[in-house]
């Protein structure tokens, strides 16, 4: 650390508090920035949402991880709850600034009778299931039945529909969690039904995660009701030509996915559990521009074991700071978190989908990034930010009064090699901690036992 | 010759920052950009330097000689994405 710098603490580890930071300390060599995330674990949602099977993109990980040690101006406080122990007050009064880029960890809701039933669950505590984020690492799903329902069709849409149906010996060679391993190889799901409300041109899922179905052999993909491609190449074409490949393929495997386009969920029916769901079909109609779903009376029951809801993450509040309830995130300008009263709350900033909401991809948060890294070193070289004169010893012990298991950044290269030399003992690329026991007894000691 | 961008893109851009010939699109600055699927090199106009591929920070990028098979496609997927743009 670099004496007499200005101090930037920047709140959640994922790719955007991973993207601020590491253009903080790329544009003034005078900051320190000190990254917290409640988890002991660098990464965020590119550790704990993108797919197992696409782990090539966690890699911006260790990339961004890199380039922040690099700088030397750079500390890790892993597992340590800002909001919760340590309040916003605390942090503020300890920085020149603070950065929120806590994400958007909740869900949307359907807003259906019988979505609380067991065996119809939101997505993102699925993903965070296979994925061995240490608040899902527990849950339990039922696999036996034949048939799940999905409803949205983004790209997480997709990512759980292939987990459901790749092959165990396929899964088997990613960083998939353990005990998902475990569960989906005794799963007797034979169709993933993926629910769109609208048409295949409205779609939320992308082009790549097209290709990728056209590239596998594990299972078939039936796609119902595709218009021709229009012939100007663009992204929404080639989605639509991709599709219509897919269309024309004939079936030739025992597991499928059905892509069913234009139909909502009305209802989920079970007895005690989810058996079924009720579905109408929409028609398209053009409103302001826009084409929207709008429900027929035709309707049909598909029995399903599971289902998952996937139309969308949901930020959630952070204690001490505004909150706009309708959107999901924190009002802000630029980045500037504004108030009740619409004037910015000196030093305090907001970045990723605690901003924006939760749209785009990773490299999305880049931009969104920048732009608050702008207004922060604006304002601190401004005049706007008075320089913070709090004692850093006074700092150190509040984290050690308030966060006593915090994990430093040597603790999680710790847990990242441990889950490593676990994964090559096995043949697999990493086998993830699952439990915050686990997490934390490798933070605090290197040793891998033998197996 | 020309390097490629495969469908694991993140549309982090770090590419289109170090590319000598402004030959990646849409840059952040380009509309579309906020809705892209994925970038794309345009092969008329790459000088196959290979300043993307180092800078990828999720190793998206190949030159199109040594795609993997499963990405064979996308070299014709970046031709046609900048055909589109430039016409």
């Amino acid at each position: 650390m670099m004496h007499g710098a200005r101090k930037i603490a920047v709140v959640g580890a994922g790719p955007s508090g991973l993207y601020a930071t590491a253009e903080l300390l790329r544009r003034d060599g005078g900051v320190n920035v000190a990254l917290f995330d409640r988890l002991p674990v660098i990464g965020g949602l590119a550790r704990f949402g993108v797919s197992p099977d696409h782990a090539q993109r966690r890699r911006m990980i260790a990339v961004y991880d890199r380039l922040a040690v690099a700088s030397g101006r750079f500390d890790f406080h892993g597992h340590v709850d800002i909001g919760g122990a340590l309040t916003h007050d605390m942090l503020r009064r300890h920085h020149d600034a603070v950065i929120y880029a806590a994400g958007a960890s909740s869900d949307r809701q359907l807003g259906i009778a019988g979505e609380t039933l067991p065996g119809s669950h939101a997505a993102t505590e699925f993903v965070g299931w296979y994925n061995a984020h240490p608040d899902h690492a527990h849950r339990q799903y039922r696999f036996d039945h034949e048939r799940a329902v999905v409803v949205g069709n983004g790209n997480v849409a997709l990512d759980i529909a292939r987990m459901l149906l790749l092959d165990p010996r396929t899964l088997r060679k990613t960083d998939i969690a353990d005990h998902a391993l475990q569960a989906l190889a005794g799963s007797r799901i034979r169709e993933v039904v993926v629910l769109g409300r609208r048409g295949p041109a409205q779609a939320a899922f992308t082009a790549p995660e097209l290709l990728e179905l056209c590239e596998q052999d594990e299972f078939d993909v039936i796609v119902e009701g595709v218009e021709a491609p229009p012939a100007a190449m663009n992204g929404d074409a080639l989605r639509l030509q991709l599709l219509d490949e897919l269309r024309r393929r004939p079936a030739r495997h025992e597991k499928r996915l059905r892509l069913r386009f234009q139909a909502s969920p009305t209802e989920i029916l079970g007895d005690g559990a989810v058996n079924a769901v009720r579905i109408v079909d929409n028609e398209l109609v053009l409103r302001d521009g826009v084409v929207v779903a709008q429900a027929t009376t035709r309707s049909e029951i598909i029995e399903a074991g599971l289902v998952l809801r996937s139309i969308g993450y949901r930020g959630v509040p952070m204690p001490g700071l505004p909150f706009d309830a309708a959107a999901g995130v924190i009002p802000n300008r630029d980045g500037r978190v504004i108030g009740d009263d619409a004037a910015p709350l000196a030093g305090v900033y907001v970045t990723g989908w605690l901003k924006r909401g939760p749209r785009g991809v990773i490299g999305t948060n880049k931009q969104c990034a920048n732009q608050t890294v702008r207004a922060v070193l604006d304002d601190l070289h401004g005049g706007a930010l008075p320089a913070c004169a709090a004692d850093p010893d006074d700092f150190a012990m509040l984290l050690q009064r308030h966060a006593p298991e915090r994990v430093d950044h040597a603790g999680w290269r710790r847990i990242d090699d441990h889950e490593r030399q676990l994964g090559a003992a096995a043949g697999r690329p990493r086998i993830k901690l699952a439990g915050m026991n686990a997490l934390l007894a490798a933070a605090a000691a290197p040793a891998v036992r033998a197996a | 010759m020309a390097y490629v961008i495969v469908g694991s893109c993140v549309n982090d851009a770090a590419c289109v920052d170090v590319c000598p010939v402004n030959c990646i699109h849409p840059t952040p600055a380009e509309p579309g950009f906020a809705t892209a699927d994925m970038l794309f090199i345009d092969p008329q106009i790459c000088i196959d330097c290979n300043a993307c591929a180092e800078a990828c920070p999720i190793d998206a990028i190949y030159r199109d000689h040594d795609l993997p098979d499963a990405m064979r496609r996308y070299k014709a997927i970046n031709a046609e994405l900048a055909a589109a743009r430039r016409s």
